[in-house]
């Protein structure tokens, strides 16, 4: 009885003409080859973690976990993953409350002078980041630097600046939130625009106060950007390569070897790509965590923005 | 090696005598068939530096004489051997020549990436005028090596050909000195009481010599290891089959000490971030009153129009630490070759010959040494040539330095094959005593250093 059913349900299906049937694979397939193009290097950074490869070796063998029991090993990984995370938390939580101090203030001034501010903000965001550091490099020189001339006005000469490795995170953090602050204030400036008028408008008529208004309206129907913006900064902030190796190199000392720097390091400069690969393995997993998480709060603030859910 | 650098430039005159002014005149024999490979195309990747820009300005000329078209490209020095090391890992012989340095040859040779010259240099494709004899022993054997971990250059495979060659040595601004009533530094000692009382001698941000600080072998190759060889210390010694770090011993220890105190005293104030590039950019703005580097980098400095300070320049040797015993005749200047080395995996590789015997010919290299400012010149012919001294008369002290210096330069560096990974980390161990409480003393942070620079190496066995 089964089997006449199934051989009746595949008369049916063979009925049905060859382009609709194979219509929903075509579908499938540009995403298909993405994510196998996605896939194999990946996998293969997966198994060449697993092997000795170098550019100094004519050929590599499998040395099993041999990279990943060194590397966890090493205080200087374990000294990368705290760089790392300083430097992505920390820059990314300046440039979240900066961006969404600036984009506030622009939302509501919207006169001439604001339209200009829009459009000079976004200046740090079209210069490449080796650029942008380069260019305070000489900004904080000790003799040549304008920022060096400022502080002396305050009594303080000789800042040390990326020299010393206790301001040398800070100074690449500053960098950092020269160049990305606006892309945060770009994200909330759209998400503000975009918010529903009729809301604010009751509240104005109730009395509602400013603080009132960014604590209950503003800021819950703005979540769902905060957290598009928090993700893709955080994502950049975690694997910031450039502007810590033009700056510093890492230095001084191991004192700005993150994640990445390490990772090209044993790569590129000493020719241990099975040895490197760990390191960017782990930052994966890092990111994709924190991402995943990021997401997750996205969906819910967008549910309760838009009424679905206490 | 040195002995014979020296021999070789005392009997200058007489080598340029040999073959006078025909080893500048064009095709003299005028039997070497320079078209031989007419209509081939070869890719050439060389860093940016006076010397790339020479080649660069004459590429037309090599085409034109040989039919050979050149693929050029050229990037800056920060990222150009990481760029040169993924092109060359790949075995796809994209590039048929790029410039490298004797350090970077020895990665290059035991992995298999360059192709050995000596079969071109005693071949037919080489012309006569080309003079292999003519490059200055010192300087030519650096770029020899058997690829044995521990031996010293001089024997073995010519894996490159010199291009310019630097020695490290003090270059000052005599007018800064002069007014402060300052004698320019022979001594060790003397410079490093100079630059204290220097430090801020035009306000602040100025201060008494630049020396680079970046976290790589940069800033352990030039000053640094010739103060450190002129010292008595070794970077390692071969002991039972194995090559063992030296970094800890009490003169490696006193030198370093020395060399924290220098660059506290009398250094940048954020030295840990300097380069080449902004060593000589202070001392040619006047930010710096010396500068202990490549020759050619005070040089340059000082060509009319290229700084601030442009012709106040006047250049020093090698200071010698008069406490540890040494004088003048203990000088000791780390060498840097910068060369050109054909791919092991080029298929265009007679092509390639005549790119690399036209660009490093004594013809070539007197154009480059006389209009262009490659003044390290490698030819023992350029150097004791007229117009080579004319050129470089204005430079007060300058050819005396280099001459002098030249007798006993070196590559103080033992040869092998992770001299990248150890000299990083020795840089990086220069910093945190310099910029941090991290280690009781300089003998804490050289016997830490000893232990790393042994495992790096652990897996070499030396014959």
């Amino acid at each position: 009885m089964a089997g006449k059913k199934k051989n009746s349900a595949k008369s049916e299906w063979n009925k049905v003409p060859f382009s609709t049937r194979v219509r929903p694979y075509l579908i499938v397939a540009p995403s298909l080859i993405i994510t196998i193009g996605i896939m194999v290097p990946f996998v293969m950074a997966i198994w060449y973690s697993l092997t000795n490869y170098s550019f100094k070796l004519p050929t590599h063998k499998f040395v099993g976990i041999n990279n990943w029991v060194s590397m966890l090993g090493d205080p200087s990984f374990w000294n990368a993953v705290k760089i790392s995370l300083l430097y992505g938390l920390i820059s990314t939580a300046i440039e979240m409350l900066l961006g969404l101090g600036v984009a506030i203030l622009l939302n509501n001034l919207n006169n001439g002078l604001s339209r200009v501010l829009r459009v000079l903000l976004v200046f740090p965001l079209m210069v490449a980041p080796v650029t942008a550091t380069i260019i305070w490099q000489l900004m904080l020189n000790s003799s040549v630097g304008i920022v060096e001339k400022f502080l002396n006005l305050f009594g303080v000469f000789n800042f040390p600046w990326a020299a010393s490795p206790d301001t040398a995170l800070m100074t690449v953090i500053l960098i950092d939130v020269w160049i990305n602050t606006a892309f945060i204030i770009l994200l909330v400036l759209a998400g503000l625009q975009s918010l529903p008028k009729s809301p604010f408008e009751s509240a104005k008529i109730d009395g509602g106060s400013a603080w009132f208004n960014f604590t209950n309206l503003t800021l819950p129907m703005l979540k769902p950007s905060l957290y598009i913006a928090l993700l893709f900064r955080l994502m950049a902030a975690l694997q910031e390569y450039a502007i810590i190796f033009a700056l510093t190199k890492g230095g001084p000392g191991d004192s700005l070897m993150s994640l990445s720097l390490t990772a090209y390091q044993k790569g590129f400069k000493f020719q241990k790509f099975g040895a490197a690969i760990p390191y960017i393995l782990i930052l994966w997993l890092i990111i994709n965590i924190a991402a995943k998480r990021i997401v997750n709060l996205q969906r819910t603030a967008q549910k309760r923005a838009a009424g679905l859910e206490e | 090696m040195k002995k014979v650098l020296a021999l070789t430039m005392a009997a200058a005159l007489t080598v340029g005598a040999l073959f006078g002014s025909n080893v500048f005149a064009e095709e003299a024999s005028g039997d070497f068939d320079w078209k031989k490979f007419d209509g081939e195309e070869i890719t050439v990747l060389f860093s940016e530096h006076t010397y790339s820009n020479a080649v660069e300005e004459k590429l037309s000329e090599f085409t034109e004489k040989t039919g050979i078209k050149v693929n050029y490209s050229s990037m800056p020095e920060g990222n150009y051997f990481e760029k040169l090391n993924v092109e060359l890992s790949s075995h796809s012989g994209s590039i048929d020549v790029f410039m490298t340095g004797a350090y970077q040859s020895w990665e290059y040779a035991t992995a298999g990436n360059l192709e050995p010259l000596e079969n071109f240099i005693d071949s037919d494709l080489t012309s006569p005028e080309w003079k292999y004899d003519d490059f200055i022993p010192a300087v030519i054997d650096a770029l020899k090596w058997d690829c044995v971990p521990g031996h010293a250059v001089g024997e073995g495979s010519q894996w490159a050909l010199p291009m310019g060659w630097e020695v490290n040595i003090l270059t000052y601004n005599k007018r800064i000195l002069e007014e402060k009533g300052i004698e320019p530094p022979k001594t060790a000692e003397d410079l490093l009481e100079a630059a204290s009382a220097l430090k801020e001698f035009d306000g602040n941000g100025t201060y008494g010599i630049a020396v680079r600080g970046l976290p790589d072998w940069g800033t352990i190759h030039p000053a640094y290891m010739s103060l450190y060889s002129t010292w008595g210390a070794k970077d390692y010694e071969i002991e039972d089959g194995k090559l063992v770090s030296k970094v800890n011993s009490p003169e490696a220890v006193a030198m370093t000490e020395y060399w924290v105190d220098l660059v506290k005293n009398g250094g940048a104030p954020q030295w840990a971030t300097y380069g080449w590039e902004m060593c000589g950019a202070d001392l040619g703005a006047g930010k710096a009153a010396m500068m202990w580097d490549a020759d050619r980098g005070g040089y340059t400095q000082n060509t009319p129009g290229s700084s601030n300070e442009a012709g106040n320049m006047a250049f020093g040797m090698v200071p010698y630490p008069e406490s540890a015993g040494k004088t003048e005749d203990d000088m000791k200047s780390n060498l840097w070759v910068w060369s050109m080395a054909m791919n092991a995996d080029s298929s265009k590789k007679e092509a390639a010959w005549y790119f690399m015997q036209y660009f490093t010919s004594p013809e070539y290299m007197l154009w480059s040494g006389v209009e262009k400012a490659c003044t390290d010149t490698p030819r023992t012919s350029v150097l004791e040539s007229e117009e080579y001294k004319e050129s470089v008369a204005n430079a007060e002290g300058y050819y005396e330095a280099f001459s002098k210096v030249s007798e006993t330069a070196s590559i103080f560096f033992t040869a092998q094959p992770y001299f990248t990974e150890t000299t990083t980390e020795w840089a990086k161990t220069l910093q945190e005593l310099v910029t941090t409480d991290k280690y009781a003393s300089v003998q804490d942070a050289m016997d830490e250093l000893k232990v790393t620079m042994d495992e790096l190496v652990s897996d070499l066995e030396v014959e």
